[in-house]
């Protein structure tokens, strides 16, 4: 495979995990790998991508905070560095960025992969339909292949040696323009990145039992909550959390499902966990089979003990 | 101003979908279609803002003729015509070439603000919002929970992974919605009785090649059932063993 281009989203000088794995998985199938960095920092963040497995590496910095104006940048590193394919993680920016550049590419995008293979001269994708009801594979005839790639999914590549740094002006031209960002509180963790999910359902009975979950999540330390779509229809949790074919599609490592039946639009965004475990008060409902462990039984009487058990362990280390 | 509202036919999220005998397609028997949810609040937040500022509202899709019934719902509720770009394939349509068409209908019919749904519930691509902007010079902004409109610019609120971003913008623009702007509405008896009379134009989609090509399709694995490991507060205990040295995920 020819090069491949990777956008690195990162934060306060340090790459977002789920660009590393984006840079892994290029990694994987071509030996020529430009990394792609913009924003404050871009340079320092450039420099380290030789480590993670870059060939080579841009630095765009300063410009304004526009969508359409990195959009715009991006795609002229890839076609200046006569790139074969664009990837980026699937995180809100990234899925924001990758069809700009792809239409600038006069590409198609093949958002959300779960695999990426040789073929030929080209690649060949994996992603899900339906929200995972259908894996397709897919190739493209297009002159570039973009596309975003599924967070904790890919595995990070270390050991790499020094990329080579370009640095290139930023644009000044732009149509949007970013001009607040409001955190959410005590920089909690999103659904779809966090390696283990604990999802209420309707079993949860009212937003005020929901303390339970963001009790088990905060002993975790790693963990998110997630909300079924029930749940956020009444208005108990923020869509934000809604996991499912309406909602984010998640793959942590461990899946927690706390009153939840398993209607197949939940089932559709969450059955790619690692492992899956289902708490629930009947014995029959339908997220039984694809969990890997169920626990019969009431939430509010479990919940609590299985926090108490997590938070024991976590401090043994 | 002429706002353009983009709708997608899709199965309806109760869809089991079978494989066809080509490997390369999904079996179209049986599959019942509805409006894509997203789309359905880009109808309604276009119809809001007309309501608000004035203004022309056209729903747009890139579909086969039978989109009429997902049409008619949206005109019933308040928008003002349709257009069908007609593909009886729309299926198996890439996001480039569904791009290529709306930008060019959206020309074609003078808008000046389009909306899309964040993602369409079929190809979870989540592209030809972006897509279209970029083709057309426009601006644009996903993933959008609030949005104000000021004559020739406007404020834009989106979700991301992190928080909510608030983008300036100026117009023309395309806004990709997501849930939490506009809870759509019912069409009331009235509306449903005028929508038989609004015009919905069909125009044919041309034939922009995809680049996507299907390799194969193919159901996800069954996950193995899996096991109850006990009853009540009682089941703690043999969960966590089986999550440390069994499954070795925490």
């Amino acid at each position: 495979m020819s090069k491949i281009a990777v956008w690195i989203e990162h934060e306060a000088g340090a790459p977002k995990r789920s660009a590393l794995e984006a840079l892994g998985a290029a990694c994987a199938v071509s030996k020529d790998v430009l990394a792609i960095v913009a924003g404050a920092g871009a340079g320092e963040v450039a420099g380290k991508m030789g480590a993670h497995g870059a060939t080579a590496a841009v630095a765009i910095e300063g410009g304004p905070k526009s969508p359409d104006a990195l959009a715009r940048d991006v795609a002229a590193a890839c076609r200046e560095a006569g790139a074969k394919a664009f990837l980026a993680a699937s995180t809100s920016t990234g899925r924001d960025l990758a069809p700009r550049v792809a239409a600038h590419l006069d590409s198609n995008l093949f958002s959300d992969c779960t695999a990426l293979e040789a073929a030929g001269d080209g690649l060949r994708v994996t992603r899900p339909w339906l929200a995972g009801k259908v894996i397709a594979k897919l190739d493209s005839k297009g002159p570039v292949l973009c596309a975003t790639l599924r967070r904790n999914t890919f595995e990070p590549t270390t050991g790499g040696a020094t990329a080579q740094v370009a640095n290139r002006p930023a644009s000044a031209d732009f149509k949007a323009m970013l001009v607040d960002v409001a955190a959410k509180a005590g920089g909690k963790l999103d659904v779809s990145e966090a390696p283990i999910v604990v999802s209420g359902g309707r079993g949860m009975k009212g937003p005020e039992h929901f303390h339970l979950l963001e009790e088990l999540a905060a002993a975790f330390g790693n963990a998110a909550v997630g909300a079924s779509r029930a749940v956020v229809d009444s208005g108990w949790r923020p869509h934000g959390e809604q996991v499912g074919q309406t909602g984010k599609t998640v793959s942590p490592q461990l899946y927690i499902a706390v009153g939840i039946s398993g209607a197949i639009q939940h089932l559709a965004g969450m059955k790619t966990a690692k492992v899956i475990v289902a708490i629930n008060k009947d014995k029959d409902a339908p997220i039984f089979k694809i969990a890997d462990y169920g626990i019969v039984g009431d939430a509010f009487e479990v919940l609590p003990a299985l926090t108490q058990a997590v938070r024991e362990l976590r401090a043994q280390g | 101003m002429k706002i353009v509202a983009c709708l997608k036919r899709v199965p309806t999220t109760e869809t089991q979908p079978k494989i066809a005998a080509d490997g390369k397609s999904i079996d179209p028997t049986g599959v019942q279609y509805m409006a894509s949810f997203y789309d359905e609040i880009a109808v309604e937040q276009a119809i809001r803002i007309k309501e608000q500022h004035g203004g022309d509202v056209i729903i747009l899709t890139v579909g086969p003729k039978d989109a009429q019934k997902e049409l008619r719902e949206g005109l019933a509720k308040g928008a003002d015509s349709a257009v069908i770009a007609v593909d009886e394939n729309w299926g198996q349509r890439d996001a480039r070439s569904t791009a290529k068409v709306i930008a060019r209908e959206v020309q074609r019919l003078g808008a000046s603000l389009v909306l899309t749904g964040r993602v369409a519930t079929d190809r979870d691509n989540a592209s030809v919002g972006p897509m279209v902007a970029t083709l057309l010079g426009w601006s644009c902004v996903t993933d959008v929970i609030e949005l104000t409109l000021n004559g020739e610019r406007g404020v834009a609120k989106r979700e991301s992974d992190t928080g909510i971003e608030t983008l300036e913008f100026s117009l023309p623009a395309v806004i990709s919605c997501q849930k939490g702007l506009a809870e759509p509405r019912y069409a009331a008896l009235k509306g449903i009785m005028a929508a038989k009379k609004k015009p919905i134009e069909e125009v044919p989609a041309g034939d922009e090649p995809n680049q996507a090509v299907v390799a194969s399709l193919s159901l996800p694995p069954v996950r193995k059932e899996g096991r109850i490991v006990g009853e009540g507060a009682a089941a703690v205990k043999p969960l966590i063993e089986a999550l440390r040295g069994e499954a070795r995920v925490i």
